[in-house]
């Protein structure tokens, strides 16, 4: 093995956790105000994908118009989803509410096939973005570029989003301690809407980069990636955001180590690798890796 | 300015509340004193929309907020300091002073309320930049307080203000309370403390499990015999 075949799988598996650590983010700011795990997050993902899909072929957009539909129709979806399957449920117990996310996962996993049936798909992009670019000895794609890029101006915007708006300010009173939150006047339920917006916005954004990547897409695509992304958000301290990013990349990397280090005989398992490294963090830090204990929630 | 009517409060199966009735004039401060497990918190809670009534009624200024959520009750100037300070620890004092005027609009209003709290507790305004969970609980009780008072109380609650803190903390927490009163602050002050309390109100109610037993004017009440005995600890 040469050391450019592994840094070429290191940059891989920074990219492919790049994509994970936008999907844990929603995961996580879900799950700091709720303590919801919203299994239908990574298929939200999947109806940015077939959005885009659609745009792209029926109507032939410019894709940046089309980046920005799916964006808006997934932030759409998952405000719907808050409304219909979560709110209801505000003042049941948290199992309740995950029972219902896992439901509303296998509906829309359904109902994508029913509409688009079960069959993988062409994703093409433009030639563009699969150019390659040789960077430091590294071959990169114009999209693993755009991927790296994106991660980091994602963190960026929602660190200053987090830190300094005043619905930022709202979102961190809230997952701290909902009730004295509400006695300031804040409405829960607009910071918990807000939070699935910015959560569903952003797993379009990575279901682009998925999808640009494998170049084909299918109605149950989001599901593994999602879970992966749980990992990583669990991985990294859930409720985190800095967290979740770290988790995104630490699974990405070693998912990818796993796959292009390992023998070929083992490299089929490398999704039940994802949930070992996950058991062994946890094992040593039960709260990720810069989670904190849960002890501050009354 | 405050009605509360027959109010009845379930809680986990239990009557926490059952069928209390008290009011509350502007400019008044009125203590609601009782033990452990009263039904003092679930009467705040109640007030402030955290907890839902079983029955009864609340009105504030005539506007019957009975059935409104917490966060609409913010907005008719019921502001609560919760039992326990509840600051949020993680974040600084000034976002905890400023999540205190969240539904504030006028700017210049909220600077006079941030320059205010700030010159009633200088320590909050040295260490502004600090998170809240880092003060000590006396500090966090003047930061909770501070940040009720962004909010431009017009009915502030205050719920065990004086617990978990030193004698000398809790003579600072009633001083502040005093200033307020003197400054025209409409107050409901739920405490332990019997004896602070009476000092400090002008009227009284006593509550023991769910019910109102007793109610007058403090002055009065500090000598009757009945609370002498239950809460002050007899001879004083």
């Amino acid at each position: 093995m040469s050391a450019s075949y592994f840094i070429s799988q290191l940059v891989n598996g920074l990219r492919l956790g790049s994509v994970y650590a936008i999907v844990a983010v929603g995961y996580s700011i879900v799950y700091g105000i709720l303590r919801l795990i919203n299994f239908a997050h990574g298929d939200i993902m999947t109806i940015g994908v077939y959005v885009m899909l659609m745009l792209m072929t029926t109507i032939g957009m410019p894709l940046w118009a089309v980046v920005i539909v799916s964006v808006v129709v997934s932030v759409f979806a998952g405000v719907l989803i808050e409304r219909l399957a979560y709110r209801p449920l505000r003042s049941a117990n948290e199992e309740a509410t995950l029972i219902s996310s896992l439901a509303v996962s296998t509906l829309l996993q359904n109902l994508l096939q029913m509409i688009f049936s079960p069959q993988k798909r062409a994703f093409h992009l433009p030639e563009f973005f699969s150019v390659r670019h040789d960077i430091f000895g590294i071959q990169l794609s114009t999209m693993n570029i755009m991927t790296f890029v994106a991660v980091a101006v994602i963190v960026i915007a929602l660190t200053f989003v987090v830190q300094k708006t005043k619905i930022g300010t709202a979102m961190r009173a809230c997952s701290e301690n909902l009730d004295a939150a509400r006695l300031m006047g804040i409405n829960p339920n607009k910071v918990i809407v807000f939070a699935f917006a910015v959560g569903s916005g952003l797993a379009a954004l990575a279901g682009l980069m998925l999808a640009g990547e494998y170049k084909t897409i299918d109605p149950l695509m989001g599901f593994v990636p999602g879970l992966k992304a749980f990992c990583a958000a669990v991985v990294g301290g859930i409720g985190s955001l800095y967290g979740a990013v770290l988790g995104g990349l630490v699974i990405g990397v070693a998912e990818m180590l796993f796959a292009g280090l390992m023998p070929t005989s083992v490299t089929a398992y490398r999704d039940a690798f994802v949930f070992v490294v996950l058991i062994l963090v946890l094992l040593v830090r039960p709260n990720g890796l810069l989670g904190q204990s849960e002890g501050g929630r009354s | 300015m405050l009605q509360i009517q027959n109010l009845i409060v379930r809680y986990g199966g239990i009557t926490a509340v059952d069928d209390i009735t008290m009011n509350i004039k502007e400019h008044e401060t009125v203590a609601l004193i009782g033990a452990n497990g009263a039904g003092k918190t679930t009467t705040l809670h109640a007030v402030s929309g955290l907890l839902k009534a079983a029955g009864g009624s609340i009105t504030f200024d005539g506007t019957d907020i009975t059935k409104k959520p917490a966060e609409q009750i913010v907005e008719h100037g019921v502001i609560q300091v919760p039992e326990g300070r509840q600051v949020f620890a993680k974040l600084t004092i000034e976002e905890n002073l400023r999540l205190g005027a969240y539904l504030q609009k006028d700017k210049a209003k909220i600077k006079e309320n941030y320059d205010k709290a700030m010159a009633l507790f200088p320590i909050l305004k040295e260490r502004r930049k600090q998170a809240a969970g880092t003060l000590s609980g006396g500090e966090q009780q003047m930061l909770a307080i501070g940040r009720a008072l962004m909010g431009n109380p017009r009915l502030l609650l205050l719920d065990e203000p004086s617990m978990g803190l030193s004698p000398l903390m809790t003579q600072q927490v009633f001083d502040v309370l005093a200033e307020l009163k003197a400054g025209g602050m409409t107050i409901l002050l739920v405490e332990q403390n019997a004896y602070e309390a009476l000092t400090i109100s002008d009227r009284a109610y006593i509550m023991e499990s769910g019910n109102i037993t007793l109610e007058g004017r403090s002055s009065e009440l500090i000598d009757d015999p009945r609370v002498k005995d239950a809460y002050l600890g007899g001879d004083l």
